[in-house]
């Protein structure tokens, strides 16, 4: 186990530097002068220029300044924003919260909806709950969320007023942010109605965000489950006297999982990028809003850190997901 | 009254070619404390037959009969709820692949334990005693140790063991083999077979035991019933039935054991068992038997006495084996 | 028993199909890739023929006919059958030449990336394996960034347009194709026709191109079909982002971001532009499961 766990660490490392090196030339590939492109409209004068010049360091060869580069990343130094003139990684954390709570409650939206519906489709194959879930299934992995989610605006927000189109949570409220969870600062806060206007700001995104995962899972677990039921020990299961609860629910969706999760962990790639869309439709306060605002903002310090730790967090997050896979196939846990 | 009666069963599978027979008006009587032996070749419908009786058959399979009985009730009649209430505790079944049957995410310990947590309703100490105690039954060394094991871990024969546990777990009174050492060494074969017959010795349970193997039925059975393309030929006590087969097929099957061969070369039964579509309209054996004549081509035969060991003939054989061999 | 087999070889010979019947048979067994096909046929006719039957020219604007909803809803005429813009532009017009674009960039994406991504693949298969582990780390680099994102920033770098939009695409969704093809390859390298093809002497490129690639197609058509729909989401997703096609281009996902401040007053702005991306992805889709049903050996039948 722990062998497996290193080598895995091992193929991690020079990706890590890779995501580094992309996000590094990143700035440098942009066309012209970095420093004239990153100013934009906004100009600036010759001691400032020289003064950039020298803060990002680009006087110096390439290698010092990739090295001073990976040397700050190590360190957490991501230079600063432009715009707001405070440190990325400050800004990074400060917004990821609003992201990790909407990406959590749009997969708990997606795995509770979309095992349940894989397992009926795969126990009933064929006849009626199979065709109606995976057609279903079907449309929301074609689905382009930016356009459901005006689509829900519209029903929701605009004919039914049931919930609101924008931010976390109503402006009548106001607490200070101690976990960064809306939901948990509402509940914290002890102010009446706040739980609910988070509640409320955010069942629109989790649908929006959710539809594709759900999707994904339900079409997966599907297949998974229907190989896992013609195999012998469901045969067994049964003939031992179980209940259908029992046999697909334990001995058939134990295993069936196994590929389940593996898929569901390396979706965090595509939750990130339907945050991206999801957040700016709904002026969600999170880091995908942010790195949209920053590429039109030209703030480009932004979008260089913002792109490396978004990278790297999909990286941990694949890592886990082999490790834990590791955990819930005994094949490889114990060898 | 005996512990199984299952009169013309038959089990039609709907495949997209159209309907296929794969048990055609098969008849099974078990006593108490009996051991039958079914045999027969690969695509006989030997374990369909048993798979169909415990409800074990996907939704394509069709399943009728006159009589289907256990101890006196009807499973036909029974509701699924309450013959998963038999199954599993009044009726036990092992499989052939052993490796495959067990369920490689659980450990052994939790599936034993399974089984009794839904028949019997133990507490946690007791399923534990219990399990040990299984193990220990079926020649397990140090069983407490091997409870927390996962199926992977196990040889084939020591997983074998491990399901023969998981049956015997409820005391059921007929325990169904299907095929139980085919996957098996020859040394394992042996010793798992042995295992079966002490310990349906010990409890008196009925056993049903299928297999292609004539070897295997010589050591175990005492009846034995010959099934041939989804039909019976043959029933008889199982030293009748090496002494004097009366179906030809059996007969071919005894000559075919290496013990028993007079030539150089093994003699063997040409051809295969027939399938879909190239069902014979007479004896379903006629194209493969030696004694085959018109008659046997055009007419289905009929069920001859006990005293013809029901054999399914037109020209029952009648003499002993050695005589005519 | 040798008699029997020679006789049903000799008997099976003519009845056997050729491959492409074969598997037109299993494809056409599944209704919902019937109709996918159709579907997508109807969208290829529309992206070839959208000048013929555009009504209008999807840029004029009929300034005294702005927001003019669709003929059966109140206020609605024939003239515009799916009513105007904000600026008075034909929606149907716009959304048939719309079809255009997506095809463009479906078809574009697809090849550019499978070109690439199979070349790649091929190369890492049969290179050293020192060579095989670089590239493949460059792809796991470039498969650690989600791909929406990375290419919204290639589109930042180079500018935002649809010919950019398409190349930052095709980048990204190239890796999966060197994945695939390389897997394919690394399995059917060791096969014994490819050891036979070596030992007669074939050289290395046509091992590559010739022996070992044809077989290694079949998932990689299905991929095709895969990310033809995800190039199209993608352009759309992009221009609604407002860095893919820039306006006035009719493109279905600038459509929709130009009508994002309607769509409490105009519902059919805003519907019609997202639903012709859904039905057109999702008949590619239904397609694809097609394809890879009939085409996938291992799943076949199960």
């Amino acid at each position: 186990m722990l062998k497996y766990f290193l080598a895995r660490l091992l193929t991690f490392l020079p990706t890590f530097v890779g995501v580094t090196l992309i996000s590094f030339s990143f700035i440098r590939l942009l066309p012209g002068d970095p420093i004239i492109v990153m100013a934009g409209e906004r100009g600036m004068s010759e001691e400032r220029y020289n003064a950039l010049m020298q803060e990002f360091g680009f006087d110096q060869p390439i290698l010092v300044q990739y090295w001073d580069y990976l040397l700050g990343v190590v360190q957490g130094d991501l230079g600063q924003s432009f715009v707001t003139k405070r440190p990325v990684w400050d800004e990074f954390f400060a917004l990821f919260p609003a992201t990790l709570e909407l990406s959590i409650c749009a997969m708990i939206f997606a795995v509770m909806l979309g095992l349940p519906a894989g397992v009926i489709a795969a126990v009933n194959r064929g006849k009626l709950p199979d065709r109606l879930f995976m057609s279903i299934a079907l449309v929301g992995y074609s689905m382009p969320i930016f356009w459901w989610a005006l689509l829900l605006i519209i029903v929701f927000s605009g004919n039914l007023g049931m919930t609101p189109v924008s931010g976390r949570i109503d402006l009548l409220y106001y607490f200070d942010s101690t976990t960064g969870f809306m939901l948990i600062d509402s509940l914290l806060s002890g102010q009446e109605g706040a739980f609910r206007s988070a509640v409320r700001h955010l069942i629109l995104p989790v649908i929006v965000l959710g539809t594709i995962p759900l999707a994904v899972i339900a079409r997966q677990t599907r297949s998974a489950m229907l190989e896992v039921l013609s195999e012998d020990y469901i045969r067994t299961a049964r003939a031992k006297g179980l209940t259908p609860a029992r046999v697909n629910g334990i001995h058939a969706l134990r295993n069936a999982l196994i590929p389940v999760i593996t898929v569901i962990g390396l979706m965090v790639g595509t939750l990130l990028a339907g945050a991206i869309l999801t957040e700016t439709i709904f002026s969600w306060p999170g880091i995908g809003k942010w790195m949209v605002d920053s590429i039109f903002r030209r703030d480009y310090p932004v979008v260089q850190g913002g792109l490396m730790l978004i990278a790297v967090m999909v990286m941990i997050v694949n890592l886990t997901v082999d490790v834990l896979y590791g955990f819930i196939n005994p094949k490889i846990r114990k060898r | 009254m005996p512990l199984l009666e299952i009169r013309n069963l038959t089990v039609e599978f709907a495949t997209a070619s159209g309907p296929f027979r794969a048990v055609d008006g098969a008849d099974i009587v078990v006593e108490s404390g009996d051991i039958l032996a079914i045999v027969g070749e690969s695509g006989s419908g030997k374990s369909v037959m048993m798979m169909a009786m415990m409800g074990l058959l996907p939704w394509t399979a069709t399943v009728t009969s006159d009589v289907m009985r256990f101890d006196g009730q009807d499973l036909a009649d029974l509701s699924t709820r309450e013959r998963r209430r038999l199954m599993g505790k009044d009726i036990a079944m092992i499989f052939q692949e052993p490796m495959s049957s067990l369920n490689p995410c659980f450990n052994v310990g939790y599936q034993i334990k399974e089984a009794l947590r839904q028949h019997l309703g133990l507490d946690r100490k007791e399923r534990h005693n219990r399990a040990i105690e299984l193990l220990e039954q079926v020649g397990i060394p140090s069983p407490e140790k091997r409870l927390n094991v996962f199926p992977h871990q196990l040889s084939g024969g020591m997983n074998q063991r491990v399901m023969i546990a998981m049956a015997i777990a409820c005391s059921p009174r007929l325990l169904i083999a299907d095929e139980p050492t085919t996957a098996l060494d020859v040394t394992i074969q042996a010793q798992v077979l042995d295992l079966l017959t002490g310990l349906q010795r010990d409890t008196g349970m009925a056993m049903i035991l299928i297999t292609h193997d004539m070897g295997v039925v010589a050591e175990t059975a005492e009846r034995v019933s010959v099934q041939y393309a989804g039909q019976k030929v043959e029933e008889q006590p199982v030293t009748d039935l090496f002494a004097t087969p009366h179906h030809p097929y059996t007969f071919a099957l005894l000559a075919a054991l290496p013990e028993r061969a007079t030539e150089k070369h093994l003699p063997t039964i040409k051809g295969v068992v027939p399938g879909q579509f190239d069902r014979p309209s007479g004896c379903l054996f006629s194209p493969r038997c030696t004694f085959a004549d018109e008659t046997c081509k055009s007419t289905p035969p009929a069920v001859q006495p006990a005293s013809l060991g029901y054999a399914r003939c037109h020209y029952p054989i009648s003499a002993k084996t050695e005589e005519t061999a | 028993m040798d008699h029997a087999s020679t006789d049903e070889i000799k008997s099976q010979a003519p009845a056997r199909p050729g491959r492409l019947s074969e598997f037109w048979y299993y494809f056409r067994e599944n209704r919902g890739a019937v109709i996918g096909l159709w579907i997508f046929a109807a969208f290829v006719i529309v992206a070839a023929g959208a000048n013929l039957l555009a009504p209008y020219d999807p840029t004029e604007q009929f300034r005294e006919f702005t927001l003019v909803p669709p003929f059966w809803a109140d206020g609605g005429n024939f003239a515009f059958p799916l009513g105007t813009d904000p600026l008075g532009r034909d929606m149907l017009s716009r959304l048939l030449h719309g079809a255009r674009y997506s095809f463009f960039v479906g078809i574009v994406v697809v090849s550019v990336a499978a070109f690439g991504g199979i070349l790649i693949g091929l190369l890492a298969g049969f290179a050293p394996k020192w060579v095989d582990t670089i590239i493949m780390r460059i792809m796991d680099i470039i498969l650690a960034f989600p791909s929406l994102l990375l290419a919204l920033v290639l589109v930042a770098i180079l500018g935002p347009s649809l010919t950019n939009a398409m190349i930052a695409i095709a980048i990204v969704l190239q890796p999966h194709y060197v994945r695939l093809t390389r897997a394919s390859v690394m399995s059917e390298r060791g096969k014994d026709y490819v050891t036979s093809a070596r030992v007669v002497g074939a050289g290395l490129p046509r091992l590559m191109f010739i022996t070992v690639l044809p077989n290694c197609l079949a998932p990689i058509i299905v991929q095709a079909a895969l990310s033809f729909s995800t190039a199209i989401l993608d352009a759309a997703a992009l221009g609604f982002l407002g860095m893919g096609a820039q306006p006035p281009t009719p493109e279905w996902g600038t459509m929709l971001a130009d009508a994002r401040e309607f769509i409490l007053r105009a519902w059919w702005v805003v519907t019609f532009p997202g639903l012709a991306i859904l039905v057109t992805v999702l008949a590619i889709n239904l397609m694809g499961d097609g394809l890879r049903d009939a085409l996938d050996p291992k799943l076949k039948r199960s």
